[in-house]
């Protein structure tokens, strides 16, 4: 089914996607990937705050190429979100409620994401020249010397995603894929 | 008949080609994607197909790298023997090549110096060179930029000789399965088998160069490279993971003799954007 919604992604908005209903989002979204989480995570060890409001935030997981001159961002997909998996229930346990990235999770997110009512998002990997087209604003948050790494805020217009793990935890790269398998 | 070359051409043609690479996909990949579209039996699979076509449009025609991981600059070089290179180390040039290239062609600068410290180098560089020396008085720079949400997924498996092709092609979906939605498909499999431990790996690297409509050389392997490929798509795993027929493009298979005590088989996964390039100087 598609769906279009708007950030923040509450847990009333949660609740009404289900794994495999294609959304379009709009709306302010965060970009934060390896070493961000890394930093982040070390914060939080150290009673620190964290650099943005995590709660009914986004994380896009992806780490942008440069801008050319009078672009927001330049190419834009999303970075395997299996690599997260030791960060994401601790940011889902302040509030964070929806991540976009690709690739499976592993039990303890999917757990998180149940306890939070919470939802995990595939964009589609290797089409970051078409997502970037989408974001409309970049600005980075913190972290700069990471490069592409930094924690990013964007402002993103009809950003089409899949809903790969429900509240519910139903996910549909589990699903799908039995549907088609035939070895 | 010595022929001197300056090793800056080497830099010129790096440069140029690090930014090709990541804009341009090569006829063979676009051709391989057209039909795979054509044919997937999943709805959403023939949307996510689609997309990645428009997605190759809109790099070339607007200049957005068609995937924001530019990768790591992989480049094999063949040096013909009868070469005099002149002017900075041969391992300098191509790196001076992938720093102007990173840098001007607005590509991402994904590495890092040392694996653990893990401070980015912030040009690309260094480069992954595999040299071969050559007859005859040309160089061959084969491009292979390579990203890693499907390098991750890549294995070797030192298999025994009783093993067999039934030990090869359990491997080759094993590696596939495990890889599924991370890797990008619909993906694109080297394999390498035979040699030694690092060369079954380099022999799957190379194969990930070779044009996916060009089938092995050699019959059986060609007849595998085929029937690997049905397999793979008998998996299920579709494009983006989410289902379907399309989980993979090609099987491309290079082979090299081995030891009587081994049969290894490396298997390299690139995701759809597998981008090569070769030219020759």
């Amino acid at each position: 089914m598609e769906k279009y919604i708007t950030a923040p992604v509450t847990s009333e908005k949660t609740k009404e996607l289900q794994a495999g209903d294609y959304v379009y989002l709009s709306g302010t979204i965060y970009v934060a990937r390896d070493a961000a989480h890394k930093r982040m995570s070390e914060a939080l060890g150290r009673g620190e705050e964290l650099p943005f409001d995590i709660r009914d935030s986004t994380i896009y997981y992806m780490g942008p190429s440069p801008a050319r001159e009078g672009r927001p961002i330049g190419s834009a997909g999303p970075t395997t979100a299996t690599r997260m998996d030791k960060y994401a229930p601790a940011l889902l346990d302040l509030g964070q409620k929806a991540m976009i990235g690709k690739g499976k999770r592993s039990r303890d997110v999917k757990d998180a994401i149940v306890r939070n009512g919470a939802v995990y998002f595939a964009a589609v990997g290797g089409a970051g020249a078409l997502l970037s087209k989408c974001i409309v604003k970049s600005e980075i948050v913190c972290y700069e010397d990471l490069g592409t790494e930094a924690v990013r805020r964007l402002e993103v217009r009809d950003f089409p995603v899949i809903v790969v793990i429900d509240s519910g935890g139903r996910d549909l790269y589990e699903t799908a894929v039995r549907e088609y398998c035939l070895i | 008949m010595i022929r001197n070359v300056n090793t800056q051409i080497i830099a010129d043609a790096v440069k140029e080609m690090c930014i090709d690479t990541n804009y341009y996909l090569s006829e063979d990949m676009r051709e391989a994607m057209r039909k795979s579209a054509d044919g997937e039996k999943s709805e959403l699979g023939r949307k996510i197909l689609g997309q990645l076509l428009d997605n190759l449009k809109i790099a070339g025609e607007e200049m957005i790298p068609i995937c924001q991981d530019t990768g790591m600059a992989v480049i094999f070089l063949e040096i013909g023997q009868d070469i005099h290179l002149e002017g900075m180390a041969v391992e300098e040039a191509v790196n001076e090549g992938v720093r102007a290239g990173y840098r001007d062609g607005y590509l991402r600068k994904s590495v890092v110096g040392d694996p653990l410290l893990r401070d980015n180098t912030k040009d690309n560089t260094p480069a992954v060179v595999h040299y071969s020396i050559v007859p005859g008085n040309k160089i061959t720079i084969t491009m292979a930029p390579k990203g890693f949400g499907s390098e991750n997924m890549s294995r070797i498996f030192m298999l025994k000789p009783a093993d067999g092709v039934d030990g090869v092609k359990d491997a080759v979906l094993t590696a596939v399965r495990d890889a599924g939605p991370n890797a990008c498909p619909p993906m694109v499999i080297g394999v390498g088998i035979g040699g030694t431990f690092e060369k079954c790996a380099i022999l799957a690297k190379k194969a990930l160069a070779r044009p996916v409509n060009e089938r092995s050389e050699f019959s059986h392997i060609r007849q595998l490279e085929e029937e690997l490929l049905e397999s793979v798509n008998r998996l299920g795993i579709g494009p983006g993971g989410l289902g379907g027929t399309t989980t993979a493009l090609a099987v491309n298979i290079n082979t090299y003799p081995t030891h009587i005590a081994g049969l290894p088989v490396a298997v390299n996964i690139c995701c759809h954007v597998n981008r090569h390039m070769i030219r020759e100087l």
